[in-house]
């Protein structure tokens, strides 16, 4: 550690992408998360690390290239933007079926269809409830700084091998685009020397052959392999609910927002404190799992929750289920590549429960 | 310590890397920084503009709509952030193309003639350190040292040449800044 930069997210990650040890990125530009590919290319990891950078032909081609690589046992991972994304979704559900780890990133931009090039949150369900087809679920960590648009590559790796699964960090435009100061992790080796017990490396005579694949057409063979998912998502609900907190220990009113919503609430707290209303903030960094158990703890103290997201209100059905009807939840959204400022949020909050 | 500020102005006046230099700087003395351009239609639009913290403490949103410190470069810039700056702030311009000049009564206003003393140094590209000058006149929040360091981390190694005429035009801002309110 130590080495402290100023980057704008989608650099950093990349830096932190070679820095974990990487093997391999496969991609396709696109805005806000062009940078990414850009910022490897002049980096050119394959002479620092012997990392592969890999412009794919379409967002398609890249995500498969991440399937097959993955399925060697190597770290890989892709990025795109929204749009891009959607066009990954089969691949990730081939990923998930398969149980191959990767690192996926998400710069978020509006939508629907190719929507905007600004900032935006509306990717929520498509990363959280399964965006792909069948039963499966990532891991979805949510960075809110620079800094941890860098240290989610690192977790996001080591997550998605312990479960052999794909993680998804969704960002944003906001966080993609801006600079702040990093603090960067020391180089890791690559896995290049590391056996994966299940990779497809070629069969030696000692063992059975490994086979990666999605598909069974024996359907008692393949319900329980669904359930054996199922337990592994039962587990990252367990073991891996990550949040932050602020200002919660004696608000009666709580802000909870992730990535750049949640920076934009920080100081709508700022702002509410200031004027003696007691505001808290849940920031969820991971999204699946929703840190639903912390969001029910503090319903009966609270006299209003208020979710904060650059789309029309998804997040907020976690919320509402995490509380279970025990106090209002109400939700202030901003669409298209609107972004709110600090005021308006505290003002919402005024509004929505008539302080 | 906590300073707000936007800069905005046409693209190509090097407003993002004035920026840029000054979060450098801010870094380099051990603050907090955030560094949010615009990078969407209205840069392709020709305008171009760039939210700057600099702050003792954690930096919460990178995003706001009220600001310390307004530069603003062009007419549509002050049309649209005239009124964001917070009463008392300062409001730091430069009149080269400005047909409506600032009418708040409640803010500090300075003039630099960043575009027209540019022209008369090696080069005009010294245009946005002539205004980051005259900033750190106003403000001296960041040392003169370390803006050369934020100089030497953003242009590229080919344009190092550049360096001396970029520190000159710094320290010209500074001097040529006026307050008019």
């Amino acid at each position: 550690m130590g080495e402290k930069k100023l980057m704008k997210g989608n650099e950093a990650f990349a830096e932190a992408a070679i820095r974990a040890g990487c093997d391999a990125y496969f991609g396709y530009p696109i805005t806000p998360q062009s940078e990414v590919m850009e910022y490897l290319a002049a980096q050119r990891p394959h002479l620092r690390t012997g990392m592969v950078l890999l412009q794919a032909e379409s967002e398609i081609a890249a995500i498969n290239m991440v399937y097959g690589a993955a399925g060697t046992g190597k770290k890989v991972m892709t990025s795109s933007s929204s749009p891009g994304i959607s066009l990954k979704q089969e691949g990730i559900s081939y990923l998930a079926g398969s149980q191959l780890p990767c690192l996926i990133l998400n710069v978020m931009r509006g939508g629907p269809g190719l929507g905007t090039i600004q900032p935006s949150q509306s990717d929520y369900f498509q990363a959280t409830k399964g965006g792909g087809h069948g039963d499966y679920r990532m891991i979805v960590l949510a960075p809110a700084s620079v800094q941890e648009m860098a240290d989610f590559v690192r977790l996001g790796f080591e997550l998605a091998f312990k479960y052999r699964n794909p993680v998804i960090m969704l960002s944003d435009g906001i966080i993609g685009q801006m600079m702040e100061k990093v603090e960067l992790f020391d180089q890791m080796p690559r896995l290049t020397e590391f056996d994966q017990q299940w990779a497809t490396t070629g069969k030696t005579t000692d063992r059975e052959r490994n086979v990666i694949t999605s598909l069974d057409l024996d359907p008692a063979r393949h319900e329980r392999h669904n359930l054996k998912l199922q337990e592994k998502y039962r587990k990252m609900s367990e073991n891996e609910v990550r949040f932050e907190s602020i200002e919660c220990n004696d608000a009666e009113y709580l802000f909870v927002a992730y990535g750049s919503s949640a920076r934009i609430c920080q100081k709508s707290v700022k702002i509410a404190r200031a004027r003696g209303i007691r505001a808290g903030l849940i920031r969820p960094i991971t999204l699946f799992p929703f840190p639903s158990e912390e969001i029910d703890r503090m319903a009966g103290k609270l006299k209003g929750i208020l979710t904060v997201e650059l789309s029309a209100g998804q997040m907020i059905e976690d919320v509402r289920l995490a509380v279970e009807g025990k106090v209002k939840v109400a939700l202030h959204s901003r669409m298209g590549g609107m972004v709110p400022s600090p005021e308006e949020v505290f003002d919402a909050l005024l509004k929505s429960f008539s302080i | 310590m906590n300073e707000e500020i936007i800069i905005a102005g046409f693209g190509g006046q090097g407003v993002l890397s004035m920026g840029k230099i000054m979060a450098y700087a801010g870094m380099m003395q051990q603050m907090e920084v955030s560094w949010m351009p615009s990078y969407g239609p209205e840069m392709r639009g020709g305008t171009a503009n760039v939210t700057v913290i600099l702050s003792d403490e954690r930096i919460s949103s990178p995003i706001l709509n009220h600001f310390d410190t307004a530069i603003l470069l062009n007419q549509q810039s002050m049309d649209k952030f005239e009124s964001s700056v917070k009463p008392g702030g300062v409001l730091l311009y430069d009149s080269n193309g400005i047909t409506r000049h600032p009418q708040r009564k409640d803010i500090s206003i300075y003039l630099v003639e960043a575009a027209t003393e540019s022209g008369k140094m090696l080069t005009t590209k010294t245009f946005n350190m002539i205004v980051l000058g005259a900033f750190l006149k106003i403000k001296p929040l960041i040392s003169f040292e370390n803006i050369v360091k934020g100089l030497k981390d953003s242009l590229p190694v080919r344009h190092h040449h550049l360096l001396p005429v970029n520190e000159d035009a710094v320290k010209r801002g500074m001097e040529i800044v006026k307050q008019v309110q």
